[in-house]
């Protein structure tokens, strides 16, 4: 836990730099997220990340899936998006919670 | 007469309707549970049948036997819900009529979402343990395998029991070494999550048993299909993982009936208001068990808890009472981890399993997020607690609502 300047504002992030309060975020902490990441964000980037917090405040469980039907993107796509670990990494950018397990 | 009809009769609405025709006067309350099926299995207990310590028998009753004096069952499969007309549309063209609706058709594997899982390997070299076929086919597969790579893989999140695949792969440590045959058999588990433990603490103090016990993690990795020529896992990112014998939790979804009803997500998980379980657009319609969406494990001690609030809400929505009940997301998981011992965790939507000890008048302490033989003993004793206590919806000794006595909050 603890503070951290991000696109010029400060922000809550936990120990792995994952927002603790998602309204802190905007395009400035997307694009400073992404960098630290190494991913450059496009247009299609913002509109993976927009549906990813769209639903994060519905309260729906998030999956590459689920992202693969949402019509903006399939899931290879969404792969060269995010390479690495599409829905980890489109997360931290989103400024909502890592995916996570009940362990 | 005011009619209350419960949609599927697993553990959830077994539950419920012990629950609920204990509380509510026959002359004025009609029960109705359906159900396709009439044999209940006790799933957990599917886990210990691949390595031949439960058999089929030990995991399975007769439905009807639950299911208390005085509610109508039918054993049938469930069409479609009209909302709007507050009707249900049964196979066969049946119609019944409610004041109240519980959803608790439960999830389901769905191996046809991969593509090549369900083709010429199926049941020979792959394997699910979430099904009685599919686990009775693995212990018979077992008996006479000589070793190679064996590989735990999780297609898709969320899946019922969270704590399954890991248990599994525990469990299969213990089995091969005690046949003499563990320096040829090569245990990988495949997450498409970033890790095996996801929250901190957990990983802090479990992921040193995977390391122990020579057992391989592949993260991060999202199954587009399987190669049967091969014997690979492919991912989306072009990633392979052989394998030798492919044991595999299959895409969950919930009932298709939830699709054609309009009711659910895009993995037919109903809609459900996570602290009222009630369905987010309905007021006569309420949700319990692994079929509703709500964010915390499907696990059957998550509907043991949820019941209770469920309870108490449709208590208030009957008596035109706001839904003051609140559910916190409450789980309790036993986990395995081979040679008579377990570790158990306790959290809910808020608080990550935390060390510490876990009360249980009589019986308890155990030990919270620790590798001790009482918490494989909590797991044994959970068929009994299921069979007689759980499914006839009696009070067990373990409040609805988590508690954070004996819990250590803690800093890494
Ligand atoms: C391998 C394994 C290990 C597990 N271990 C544990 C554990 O250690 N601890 C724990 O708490 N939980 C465990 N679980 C999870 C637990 O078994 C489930 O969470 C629990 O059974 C969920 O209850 P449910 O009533 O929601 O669903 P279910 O019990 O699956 O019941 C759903 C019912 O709905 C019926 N149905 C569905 N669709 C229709 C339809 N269209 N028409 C008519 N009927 C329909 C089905 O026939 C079924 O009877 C485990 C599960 C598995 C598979």
């Amino acid at each position: 836990m603890g503070q951290m300047e991000l696109g010029n504002t400060m922000v809550d992030v936990n120990d792995e730099g994952y927002l603790t309060d998602a309204s802190q975020w905007n395009k400035d902490v997307a694009n400073a997220i992404a960098k630290e990441i190494g991913i450059e964000l496009t247009d299609k980037h913002f509109e993976v990340l927009e549906y990813l917090r769209q639903k994060h405040t519905e309260g729906e469980v998030l999956t590459i899936r689920k992202v693969g039907k949402s019509g903006i993107v399939d899931i290879k796509g969404l792969y060269k998006l995010f390479p690495g670990g599409p829905l980890k990494y489109s997360s931290k950018i989103a400024g909502i919670p890592k995916p996570a397990s009940c362990v | 007469m005011k009619k209350i009809v419960i949609l599927g009769g697993g553990t959830a609405g077994t539950m419920m309707s012990n629950k609920l025709r204990n509380a509510l006067r026959r002359e004025e309350w009609d029960i109705t549970v359906v159900d396709k099926h009439k044999t209940h299995y006790y799933q957990p207990g599917f886990l210990f049948i691949p390595f031949g310590i439960y058999n089929e028998r030990d995991v399975k009753k007769p439905k009807s036997s639950f299911f208390p004096a005085g509610v109508n069952v039918m054993y049938t499969g469930v069409d479609k819900i009209e909302p709007e007309n507050k009707k249900v549309l049964l196979d066969g063209g049946k119609i019944l009529y409610y004041d109240f609706l519980i959803i608790a058709t439960g999830t389901q594997t769905k191996p046809e979402e991969t593509p090549g899982l369900k083709e010429e390997l199926w049941y020979k070299d792959i394997f699910d343990f979430y099904t009685i076929e599919g686990a009775l086919a693995l212990q018979k597969h077992f008996k006479s395998w000589q070793g190679g790579k064996l590989v735990m893989a999780i297609s898709e999140i969320p899946y019922k029991c969270p704590v399954a695949p890991l248990e599994f792969v525990f469990l299969a440590e213990e089995f091969f070494t005690k046949k003499g045959i563990r320096d040829k058999v090569d245990i990988t588990i495949v997450t498409p999550m970033a890790g095996v433990f996801t929250k901190p603490i957990a990983t802090k103090m479990l992921s040193d048993l995977l390391v122990e016990k020579n057992i391989n993690v592949v993260a991060d990795f999202y199954i587009e299909k399987i190669d049967n020529e091969k014997k690979a896992l492919v991912s989306y990112d072009e990633r392979e993982v052989l394998f030798d014998t492919l044991t595999i939790v299959p895409v969950n979804m919930g009932d298709e009936m939830v699709e054609r009803s309009g009711l659910g997500d895009d993995l037919n998980f109903v809609f459900t208001d996570k602290h009222t379980l009630r369905h987010r657009d309905h007021e006569n319609i309420f949700v319990l068990g692994d079929a509703a969406n709500i964010p915390t494990s499907k696990a059957g001690s998550v509907a043991h808890f949820a019941s209770e609030i469920l309870f108490d809400n449709l208590m208030n929505a009957i008596e035109g009472r706001p839904l003051i009940a609140s559910f916190d997301g409450h789980a309790n998981c036993y986990i395995e981890t081979g040679y008579g011992k377990g570790a158990l965790i306790d959290f809910n939507y808020e608080t990550e399993p935390l060390p510490g000890t876990f009360p249980l008048p009589g019986i308890g302490p155990f030990g919270l997020l620790k590798n001790t033989k009482i918490n494989h003993y909590g797991k044994i004793m959970f068929r009994w607690i299921y069979w007689h206590m759980l499914l006839r919806g009696k009070a067990l000794p373990v409040e609805a609502d988590m508690t954070m006595a004996g819990k250590k909050r803690v800093t890494f």
